[in-house]
């Protein structure tokens, strides 16, 4: 490889490289970009695929629109709870089988046959239709729980976190026991004020995990109504099935493009995780290093 | 009378009760379930009710299936695909971001790339189905503009496949850097100057600095993706697929959702789900193990 290198500036590689890593970065964000703007363009330029970057015709007829739609309002909500209690759930369940597994086999004697149930479930799994037979079995079809329940130990969190916890010096803990404290005592008032950042990191990894889920809502809702907002993007413009329309809805259509109705829900779709996303990047990388590398 | 080393131990057993719980339910159970695999499985009468034995019949049926051997095959093929462009794509763009001095602009393109990993494949699905629209989408657009036939990527067989590679590895891509530049970032600068000293040019410190820097989690990362090697991305290729690609885009996962719960075959798919789970559970404790003892790599 060649380069022609100049002692005082910038020489071609840096030029080219440069180059080269904006256009990869352009291109990752270019189709929000463009779907925004259909957005935010007329039904007429939009249909006739007049939009690229910047909308054509200004109109916010297709919010307009989905403000409008019960439907997806109700999904809405449906999804701001299931982060809420699904995002609680997990923290909480995370946080008590990460202790006892960070603990040495001294103290925790159970502990090999612990780590052994929770590896377990990451080599091998049941499959979709026994998880599905089991999930209506137990009564929770069309019920908010089918979401939470069968993913509220993320057991790759387990890990990350008990490896935080094992960072936490010996002698904070020590100190408490001699004071009369108990494991319970020792994990609320040392182990997690001292976790914060990883918290934090594993607090957004389950709120964009219950966010971005689409799949279990299909599967466990049978009635429309209780779907989560992925379920219901995917349901009316993946499949384009009109099924979850109003007469009336469907009648209003007529005179708005299908276009930028479709770019305006799936650009409220991912909304959230946008507005959230500066700190979602800082703890997500943070979170990275903090499991990978350490290996 | 318990044992005073049991009673300290008693909390931990509380603590960690409800997660057991909520797993045995949730995975054991349905581990447990694939029993159905071997039955002619009557939903009705319940996962573990009074259900006719079969034997190896499902399996049998499920593998004389014409289609099946194609499910296979574009499950491998993508899957591997997507390994191969997932691991090579990261190192790469990681070098050269980490070439890149001013660390605002490194920060900008980080930032850029990290983005798609944390939108959902429905999004990203709607969005690909706009813009990949042979009629009215911006690159069937540009392909007019450029005096060319608008290729319908999503439609064609021939493009189906490298559409899914492709885009999966433009959303991953970013997000894969990251473990790379913290490998980078753990590199010695010391040895960028002893390397300048004897000589090495930018493209020479990659090669001896750089890369032997990363080796570890780049050998790393390639047994542990061995795990995947018949995920071909069931959520994506579902939100994007659609019978006229079944041919070259039909997944295991894809196909075990269709006789499963839209035909109503659960004894057939839990045959199918099974003969996957046991394939990853062979590729994935095999690329642990290798972890362990080439990476000193351990989980818990």
């Amino acid at each position: 490889m060649k380069m022609n290198k100049n002692k005082n500036g910038i020489d071609t590689f840096t030029i080219v490289n440069t180059v080269f890593l904006l256009t990869m970065a352009s291109l990752c964000i270019i189709p929000l970009i463009h779907i925004l703007a259909v957005s935010f363009s007329s039904s007429a330029t939009a249909a006739t695929g007049q939009v690229t970057f910047w909308p054509k015709d200004f109109s916010l007829n297709s919010y307009a629109y989905v403000a409008k739609r019960a439907a997806f309002w109700k999904s809405m909500i449906t999804s701001v709870e299931r982060i809420v209690i699904g995002g609680a759930i997990n923290m909480v369940l995370t946080i008590l089988v990460a202790y006892p597994l960070s603990l040495d086999k001294a103290t925790f004697r159970a502990r090999s046959f612990y780590v052994w149930v929770f590896f377990i479930t990451m080599l091998f799994n049941g499959g979709l239709i026994p998880t599905y037979m089991l999930v209506k079995e137990v009564g929770l079809l069309d019920n908010m729980f089918s979401l939470i329940l069968p993913t509220a130990v993320p057991v790759f969190s387990v890990i990350l976190l008990l490896n935080f916890f094992r960072e936490i010096p010996k002698e904070l803990s020590e100190a408490a026991f001699i004071d009369g404290a108990g494991h319970w005592k020792s994990l609320w008032s040392i182990y997690v004020p001292l976790s914060k950042p990883a918290l934090a990191t594993l607090l957004l990894f389950a709120l964009v995990f219950h966010w971005n889920s689409w799949f279990d809502g299909l599967l466990y809702m049978n009635n429309p109504d209780n779907y989560p907002l992925q379920s219901y993007i995917q349901t009316i413009i993946v499949q384009r099935s009109y099924s979850m329309m109003t007469r009336e809805e469907i009648a209003e259509l007529a005179t708005i493009s299908d276009r930028t109705l479709r770019a305006s829900q799936i650009f409220l779709g991912s909304l959230p995780i946008i507005m959230v996303y500066p700190f979602l990047q800082k703890y997500f990388v943070k979170g990275i290093v903090l499991g990978g590398v350490k290996g | 009378m318990i044992s005073k080393k049991l009673r300290r131990e008693i909390p931990l057993h509380l603590m960690i009760l409800p997660g057991f719980i909520v797993v045995l339910i949730f995975n054991y159970i349905p581990m447990a379930g694939i029993i159905i695999a071997f039955q002619k499985f009557i939903p009705a009468k319940g996962l573990f009710g009074e259900q006719k034995w079969i034997g190896l019949d499902n399996f049998r049926y499920v593998v004389q299936l014409p289609n099946f051997y194609e499910v296979v095959y574009n499950t491998i093929f993508i899957a591997m695909m997507k390994i191969l462009f997932g691991l090579l794509v990261p190192i790469i763009i990681a070098i050269l971001i980490n070439e890149v001095r001013s660390t605002g602009l490194k920060k900008g393109i980080q930032t850029a790339i990290y983005l798609p990993h944390f939108l959902s494949w429905v999004v990203l699905g709607g969005i690909f189905i706009d813009m990949l629209s042979p009629s009215n989408g911006i690159v069937g657009n540009l392909f007019k503009a450029l005096n060319m036939e608008p290729i319908f990527f999503l439609g064609d067989n021939n493009w189906f496949p490298i559409v899914m590679i492709a885009t999966e590895t433009w959303k991953e891509f970013g997000y894969g850097t990251i473990i790379y530049l913290a490998a980078i970032t753990g590199i010695d600068p010391n040895l960028y100057e002893a390397a300048q000293i004897d000589g090495a040019n930018r493209w020479k410190q990659i090669l001896h600095v750089t890369l032997p820097g990363m080796r570890v989690v780049i050998v790393l990362l390639m047994v542990l993706s061995m795990g995947n090697i018949l995920n071909a991305g069931f959520d994506q290729i579902f939100n994007l697929y659609s019978p006229p690609v079944y041919e070259s885009g039909d997944i295991i996962d894809t196909f075990v959702y269709r006789i499963g719960l839209l035909d109503a075959q659960y004894g057939v798919a839990t045959a199918v789900g099974l003969f996957k789970s046991a394939v990853a559970f062979i590729m994935i404790s095999s690329s642990y193990y290798l972890a362990r003892r080439f990476a000193d790599y351990r989980l818990f």
